[in-house]
């Protein structure tokens, strides 16, 4: 891919992650927030943390299924999105749901275990969008980045058990996206495994070739 | 009973239905002018008038919730999941013809009219909080009759202990009623019940109206039971059969979910949804959280009905 399609692509990605943000203003500019706004404005939020999410969580996959680089440059910026969207998401239940009410909030991140999930893929993800600069790569080495990274599966599993355990009974949409990360979690591991197999194969042939050259 | 405090309100709080009909015709002429077809679709069209004194000891003193949200957000499983799916999808249900049965542990069992049940019982408008289990709530003005008229009149047999209430069963009427991808919201046909002490109480009215006019399909129309010290879903909607019964009938939500939702489901701020809090709620149109009453406000008239009962038991 060309470095001007490239920016386009990205500037298509920041521009699509604001639409979200953009159509809550304008509802909200047009007081068609529904009879609830507080509510559907966390829902929505929240709705759009995980979409986003697991849109950086596909980018790898899908490298790996189409073998194609460009998805790995649009990951960081899909992640700090899902930050973004995740910090709104905990502001409005703080601000406009509590009320800065801070005894019964801590209750609840005590009590609910759907709220306790919640708080953890939140904090999850603190971390990598603090690391998320070029210089931190450098500073904190290539290696122990990337691992400290790996917390994004942390983040993306919290997110989804924290909607699989809110939803209503009767109400489907959390099993779309359970089914989502379930996928592109076994992409993953898949890809491991295979590179696993790989390796030992070729470490094998090896000592087969040393073998043989030793024969004579 | 007697209620000490003077009403804070009148009926002229209530916003007149020409209001909401005049209203629609200027978002129909803004949809107009502005070329977009589809904006008063949102707009719940106004229903017949239905008059109704208003019985001012069983009111509540606040003003009522906004009728439009009273009628764009409403949890109605049988149209959809979704708050919206109601006022979407209630054009297919169809209220007339439609006739209530009413059988089981009776000496006369009876299958009504829905329009002879509009002649056999006078109608007053009672103003009443509606707590969702989910932790929001409305004031409506709704109009009806007490249940308990109803009950006398097929005469309950001394075996009766209990009250069962059905909802009408029509995937064709009830969108919500097909299996989805994941299978069934709920097991349908909705079925509800109240111990017959409190289904006889003043407070429980078969109700056929609100906001001044004859019920919205999204709320229950033709006809619909409201019980205000409970959780709303206890109040079964759109109803084709009331069956008396000896043992405790089961029901929608308690089938789907008994660790959350129980039989008895009396609003109570000191027992929690397993879930989530039930100590406060956000009245629509408010901006903060009050705190949820005991018997949502109603405990000196529905408190004694269950003393010696351990409510954390029996939630």
């Amino acid at each position: 891919m060309s470095r001007r399609a490239r920016i386009a692509l990205k500037a298509a990605i920041w521009g699509g992650c604001l639409v979200p943000l953009g159509t809550l203003v304008y509802w909200y500019a047009r007081d068609d927030l529904t009879a609830n706004p507080i509510s559907f404005v966390t829902t929505t939020l929240g709705d759009w943390t995980l979409r986003i999410l697991l849109a950086s969580l596909a980018m790898t996959p899908i490298r790996l299924v189409l073998g194609v680089s460009w998805p790995i440059t649009l990951r960081r910026l899909l992640g700090l999105f899902a930050f973004f969207y995740v910090c709104l998401h905990f502001s409005v239940w703080i601000v406009l749901d509590f009320f800065f009410d801070w005894h019964r909030m801590w209750e609840d991140i005590v009590k609910r275990p759907y709220i306790t999930m919640g708080m953890l893929g939140l904090l999850s993800l603190i971390p990598l969008a603090a690391t998320s600069t070029a210089g931190m790569i450098k500073r904190l080495g290539a290696r122990r980045w990337r691992r400290l990274h790996r917390l994004v599966y942390l983040a993306g599993v919290a997110g989804c058990v924290h909607f699989l355990w809110l939803a209503k009974v009767g109400r489907t949409d959390q099993y779309w996206y359970v089914a989502t990360l379930v996928l592109l979690l076994s992409i993953r591991l898949g890809d491991v495994a295979l590179r696993a197999v790989r390796r030992r194969r070729e470490r094998r042939t090896a000592t087969v070739a040393t073998a043989e050259i030793r024969m004579p | 009973m007697l209620i000490r405090r003077a009403p804070r309100f009148t009926s002229n709080d209530i916003t007149d239905a020409k209001l909401y009909l005049s209203r629609r015709e200027w978002m129909v002429g803004a949809a107009a002018l502005t070329l977009l077809p589809g904006e008063s679709a949102a707009v719940t069209p106004p229903g017949q008038p239905l008059t109704a004194t208003r019985n001012d000891a069983q009111s509540l003193r606040e003003p009522p919730t906004k009728f439009e949200a009273a009628t764009t957000y409403n949890n109605f499983y049988e149209f959809g999941v979704n708050k919206d799916d109601p006022a979407r999808l209630a054009p297919a249900l169809k209220p007339r013809p439609w006739t209530v049965q009413v059988d089981g542990l009776v000496h006369k069992p009876k299958t009504y009219d829905i329009d002879e049940l509009f002649r056999l019982f006078p109608v007053e408008e009672r103003v009443y909080a509606l707590r969702c289990v989910e932790g929001w709530s409305m004031v409506i003005p709704w109009i009806g009759f007490p249940l308990a008229s109803l009950l006398k009149r097929v005469e309950p047999t001394a075996q009766a202990k209990y009250v069962e209430f059905v909802t009408l069963l029509d995937p064709k009427q009830f969108p919500g009623q097909r299996p989805g991808f994941f299978g069934f919201a709920l097991d349908w046909p909705y079925t509800e019940g109240l111990r017959l002490d409190e289904a006889l109480h003043p407070l429980t009215l078969l109700t056929v109206g609100m906001y001044g006019q004859v019920l919205p399909n999204q709320n229950g129309a033709p006809i619909r039971v409201v019980v205000p010290w409970k959780y709303g879903f206890k109040s079964a909607k759109s109803i084709v059969r009331i069956r008396l019964t000896s043992a405790e009938p089961p029901t929608a939500w308690n089938k789907a979910a008994p660790q959350e939702y129980g039989f008895y489901s009396n609003v109570n701020p000191a027992v929690d949804h397993p879930r989530w809090s039930q100590a406060t709620e956000r009245r629509i149109g408010e901006f903060r959280r009050r705190p949820t009453l005991p018997f949502n406000g109603y405990a000196d008239q529905v408190a004694h009905l269950y003393t010696g009962m351990d409510l954390r038991k029996d939630y």
